[in-house]
C-alpha cells in the first residue's frame, strides 16, 4: 500500500465542445514510476491528438480505461499513488489541475490545407501515429448518462423526415437530450428549411408507416400505364453495404470535422469574394529573404507567410472580418489569433492550430510560428491551447494547383481567407506613360469567405483591395 | 339522469337486464337473502324470486360450472364471487370449459362472473387482488374493468349481452366512494373501447379501474408544474383498445402504464410491449410502468399503502417522464 496521496488522472477537456476522448496508448504500465508532467498517455479527440502529462509524481497504481476505449471528458482514467483498490472507475468529473486546462473559446477545423510553397519544411504530411480507430463506444448510449448523445426514436424519425441533424438542435431534456418538443420547435422555427421537407403528404395524423415517400394520393392498386418517374433509388440503410463497397469506422476527428462543418454552414451566411494579386514584388522579395531566413533561422518564408503577415496588418482596419457574432452582440478585438488550417495525414483530417497575437509578430515570427504549429499538428503534439481562441483563419488549399475555392468558415469566426496556387499568367499592365502591354506575371487568386450576417460585400471588397495593395506594393515588412 | 354510486350503478345495470331478459339470473354466495357481501343485489330476491337470485353453497367451482352449463343451454347467468380472489377455485370450469367451448363446439357461453376486486382497505392477501391479467391471458375470456358509475352500468349490460364468458372486475374501493351521473334508461358501453378520462399533451397514462382516480390526482399535481397529462381509461383489458393507446402515444410520445395488479406479468407489460412494437418511432422516452410489487397484498395499512401505487408514486413517475 502506498502511503502517498492518490491523484486521479482524468480525461481532459480539450475544448468546450469536446465531450469525449479515446485512449490511444498508455505510455506507462501499472506499477511503473512516473514524474509529474512526464507524458503518461496519448489521447485522441475530435479536436486534437495529444499526450496527457502525469498530474503528479508517483506510481501509476491503476489504469481504469484501456487503450481504444472512448470515454466522457472528466472520466477517471487512472490513478497515480494511493492504493490500487481505491475507487470505482465511475465518472468523476473533478476538474483536472492539469496542464491541459480548458480554455473558453471554441475552435473548429476548416478547409483542408497543405503548405503551398514547394520548399515548405512541413510539406510532406506525416502520417505518424496510427489513427486511433473510432473505438467501440463502451455501450449503447445511456439516456441517463450523456444525454446529448441519445436520440430518442421519435426525435430520430422527425429528424429524418425534416432533414435535421439532431445534434444541431438545442436540447432541454435530461442531460441536454433533444426532446420531441425541442425538435418540433426547431422545425417550426424554420431551423430545418434548407433541407427538403418531409416527403410525407401531410394528410392524416397517421405516423411513419414505412410506406416510402408516396406523394400521390393512394392510387388504386394498378399503377401500370402512366409513364411514372423511375422510382428513386432506395437509400442504403446504415450498416448495410453493397458489393464493392468497403466500410471504415468514423474517427473521432472525422466526426468532429463533420459536425463543425455542418454547424458552420447552418450558422453563417457564407459569401465568397475573390481577388487576383500580382505577386511580382513578393517573388523577388522572397528570393532574397529566403536565403537569409534559411541561413540564420532555418525557416522558410513561404508565400503563406507573406499573405498571413499582410492579412494581419490589413485586419487592423477591418475589425468585423476579425470579429464574431456572439449571441445578440458583435465582438471585435484589438488582437489577431490567426488560425492556419493544416492537413494531417492524407485525407485523415485537418486541424486549425492558432498563432496567438499574430499582430505582434514580424515576418520571422510568423514564419517560425506557422512552421512550428504545422509541425506540432502533424506530429500530434498540439495541446489544447494551440487550437483554441482563433479569431481569423487562413486556409491554403492551393498546393495542388487549385486556383479558387469557397472554404467553410471556422465558427465562431466571421471570415476565412483562402490562398491558392501561384501561377504565371498573361496580364495586362500599364506603363508609366499609360500604355497597356501584356506581361507574364505570377498571380495568386485570394478569396475571402465571410459571414454576410456580419460582413457586407463592399466591406469585404475593400479588405481584399487593401490586402492586394499591400502585397502588390510590397516594400518589406516595415512598408 | 340520476347520480349513483359505482355500486348502485352495478345494481342498476343488473336490475335493468333482469327486468328486460328472463334468461338473466344471478347466483353466488349470500346474494339472495343477504343481498350480497357488498349489497349489490339487495332487494333482488324480493323482486325476482329465489329461482333468479340463487344463494349458492360456498363452492366457486360449482357456481362457475353451473353457470357454464346454464349458458350453454341458453341462459344468461351472472355469477358473483364474494371476492375476486376466490375465482381460483373456479379456474378449471372457467378456463378449461367456458373459455374453450366456442372453439370446441361453436357454442356461445354468454355468462358473466362479477369479481369484486382491488385493495385499499386492509383486506389482506385473500381479499384485495386484481387478477385480470391471469384471465386476459386465456383466449376466449373477456375482462372488463369499469372505473366510473356510467361505465359500470353500460359495461355490465354489454357483458351480459356478450356471447363469450366475461369477467367483470368491479373495484371495491370505488363502490361507495365514486359517484356519477348515470342514465336511467338501458344503454350499453362497447367492450374494447377506451375512454379518454383527461386530455393532455405532454405525457400519457394508460390505466383502468381505481387507478384512473390515482392518475387523475397525480395529473392535477403535475398541472401546477405546467405538465399536461392525458389519462386513457382502457375500460376493458381484454379486448383492449390498442388503437386508442397508440393514438395517445403518438400524441405525447411519453407513456406511463399504471395498474394496481403486480408488476411482473401484469397486463401493463403487454401494453408496453405493444407500444414498443408498433409505436417505437413515436417514443421520446422509455415506456414506464407503475404497478404493485411482486408480493401478496399486505394486511398492514402502512404496508398496503406502500404496496398499492399512490398518487405520489404516479406523480413522481410522470415528472421523470416529463423531464426526460
Amino acid at each position: 500500500m502506498a502511503t502517498e496521496t492518490a491523484v486521479d488522472v482524468v480525461m481532459p477537456q480539450m475544448g468546450v465542445s469536446v465531450s469525449e476522448g479515446t485512449i490511444t496508448r498508455w505510455l506507462k504500465q501499472e506499477g511503473e514510476q512516473i514524474e509529474a508532467d512526464e507524458p503518461l498517455l496519448e489521447i485522441s479527440t475530435d479536436k486534437v491528438d495529444t499526450e496527457v502529462p502525469s498530474p503528479a509524481s508517483g506510481t501509476l497504481t491503476q489504469i481504469l480505461v484501456q487503450e481504444g476505449e472512448t470515454v466522457d471528458v472528466g472520466t477517471k482514467l487512472g490513478q497515480i499513488g494511493g492504493s490500487a483498490t481505491a475507487e470505482a472507475p465511475a465518472t468523476e468529473s473533478a476538474p483536472e489541475p492539469d496542464a491541459a486546462a480548458p480554455a473558453p473559446a471554441e475552435p473548429a477545423t476548416a478547409e483542408a490545407a497543405a503548405e503551398a510553397d514547394a520548399a515548405s519544411p512541413a510539406e510532406t504530411p506525416a502520417p505518424t501515429a496510427p489513427e486511433p480507430s473510432a473505438a467501440p463506444p463502451a455501450a449503447a448510449p445511456q439516456p441517463s448518462g450523456n444525454g446529448k448523445a441519445f436520440v430518442s426514436p421519435v426525435v430520430a424519425r422527425i429528424a429524418s423526415e425534416h432533414g435535421v441533424d439532431p445534434s444541431q438542435v438545442p436540447g432541454t431534456g435530461s442531460g441536454g437530450r433533444v426532446t420531441k418538443k425541442d425538435i418540433l420547435a426547431f422545425v417550426e422555427s424554420g431551423g430545418a428549411q434548407q433541407q427538403a421537407p418531409a416527403p410525407e403528404p401531410t394528410a392524416a395524423p397517421e405516423p411513419a408507416q414505412a410506406e416510402a415517400p408516396a406523394p400521390a394520393p393512394p392510387a388504386p392498386a394498378k399503377e401500370q400505364a402512366p409513364p411514372a418517374k423511375p422510382p428513386a433509388p432506395a437509400p442504403v440503410a446504415a450498416g448495410e453495404t453493397l458489393p464493392g463497397e468497403t466500410v471504415e469506422p468514423i474517427t473521432a476527428m472525422r466526426r468532429g470535422i463533420a459536425e463543425h462543418m455542418r454547424r458552420s454552414v447552418d450558422t453563417a451566411a457564407h459569401v465568397t469574394s475573390a481577388i487576383e494579386v500580382d505577386f511580382t514584388k513578393i517573388v523577388a522579395a522572397r528570393a532574397a529573404l529566403k536565403k537569409e531566413f534559411q541561413a540564420n533561422y532555418g525557416v522558410n518564408p513561404t508565400y503563406l507567410v507573406y499573405v498571413a503577415f499582410a492579412a494581419v496588418k490589413t485586419l487592423a482596419d477591418y475589425p468585423y472580418i476579425n470579429g464574431e457574432m456572439r449571441g445578440d452582440s458583435i465582438v471585435t478585438r484589438n488582437f489577431v489569433n490567426l488560425g492556419i488550417a493544416v492537413e494531417l495525414a492524407e485525407g485523415k483530417g485537418l486541424i486549425v492550430p492558432v498563432l496567438r497575437n499574430a499582430e505582434t509578430l514580424n515576418m520571422l515570427g510568423i514564419a517560425k510560428g506557422i512552421a512550428e504549429i504545422a509541425d506540432k499538428a502533424r506530429n500530434k503534439r498540439l495541446v489544447p491551447d494551440d487550437v483554441q481562441g482563433g479569431t481569423f483563419t487562413i486556409t491554403n488549399p492551393g498546393g495542388y494547383g487549385t486556383f479558387h475555392g469557397t472554404p467553410v468558415i471556422n465558427q465562431p469566426q466571421s471570415s476565412i481567407l483562402g490562398t491558392y496556387a501561384l501561377v504565371k499568367r498573361a496580364w495586362v499592365v500599364t506603363d508609366e506613360n499609360g500604355n497597356d502591354a501584356i506581361a507574364i506575371r505570377p498571380l495568386m487568386n485570394i478569396t475571402l469567405t465571410y459571414d454576410h450576417r456580419l460582413v457586407d460585400g463592399a466591406y469585404a471588397g475593400r479588405f481584399l483591395r487593401d490586402l492586394r495593395e499591400r502585397l502588390e506594393g510590397w516594400e518589406g515588412e516595415e512598408g | 339522469m340520476a347520480e349513483l354510486t359505482y355500486l348502485q350503478a352495478i345494481s342498476d345495470g343488473l336490475r335493468t337486464e333482469m327486468r328486460r331478459d328472463k334468461r338473466v339470473f344471478l347466483i353466488g354466495e349470500d346474494v339472495g337473502v343477504y343481498g350480497g357481501a357488498f349489497k349489490v343485489s339487495l332487494g333482488f330476491q324480493e323482486e325476482f324470486g329465489p329461482w333468479r337470485v340463487i344463494d349458492a353453497p360456498l363452492a366457486e367451482a360449482a357456481i362457475v360450472g353451473g353457470c357454464t352449463g346454464a349458458a350453454i343451454m341458453g341462459m344468461r347467468p351472472v355469477a358473483e364471487m364474494q371476492f375476486a380472489d376466490f375465482i381460483s377455485c373456479g379456474w378449471d370450469q372457467l378456463v378449461t370449459v367456458a373459455a374453450k367451448q366456442r372453439w370446441r363446439a361453436g357454442t356461445p357461453v354468454p355468462m358473466v362472473v362479477r369479481l369484486p376486486s382491488g385493495g385499499g382497505f386492509s383486506g389482506g392477501p385473500f381479499h384485495s387482488q386484481n387478477p385480470e391479467s391471469s384471465f386476459a391471458h386465456i383466449p376466449g375470456l373477456k375482462c372488463v374493468c369499469p372505473a366510473t358509475p356510467e361505465d359500470a352500468k353500460g359495461l355490465l349490460i354489454s357483458a351480459i349481452e356478450d356471447p363469450s364468458p366475461v369477467l367483470y372486475f368491479e373495484h371495491k374501493h370505488l363502490y361507495r366512494r365514486i359517484k356519477g351521473e348515470v342514465p336511467e334508461e338501458r344503454y350499453t358501453t362497447p367492450l374494447g373501447k377506451a375512454r379518454i378520462h383527461r386530455e393532455g399533451d405532454d405525457v400519457s397514462v394508460i390505466t383502468w379501474g381505481a387507478m384512473v382516480y390515482t392518475a387523475d390526482e397525480a395529473a392535477q399535481q403535475l398541472e401546477s408544474d405546467g405538465v399536461s397529462t392525458e389519462i386513457l381509461d382502457l375500460r376493458t383489458v381484454m379486448p383492449w383498445d390498442k388503437a386508442a393507446v397508440l393514438e395517445s402515444v403518438r400524441k405525447t410520445s411519453k407513456v406511463l402504464v399504471l395498474h394496481e395488479d403486480t408488476r411482473t406479468g401484469g397486463f401493463g407489460g403487454e401494453i408496453a410491449a405493444t407500444i414498443a412494437e408498433e409505436a417505437f418511432e413515436d417514443l421520446d422516452a422509455p415506456v414506464k410502468r407503475v404497478a404493485a410489487p411482486d408480493t401478496p397484498v399486505p394486511f398492514s395499512p402502512p404496508l398496503e399503502k406502500a404496496y398499492i401505487p399512490q398518487v405520489d408514486d404516479v406523480a413522481g413517475a410522470l415528472r421523470e417522464l416529463a423531464e426526460y
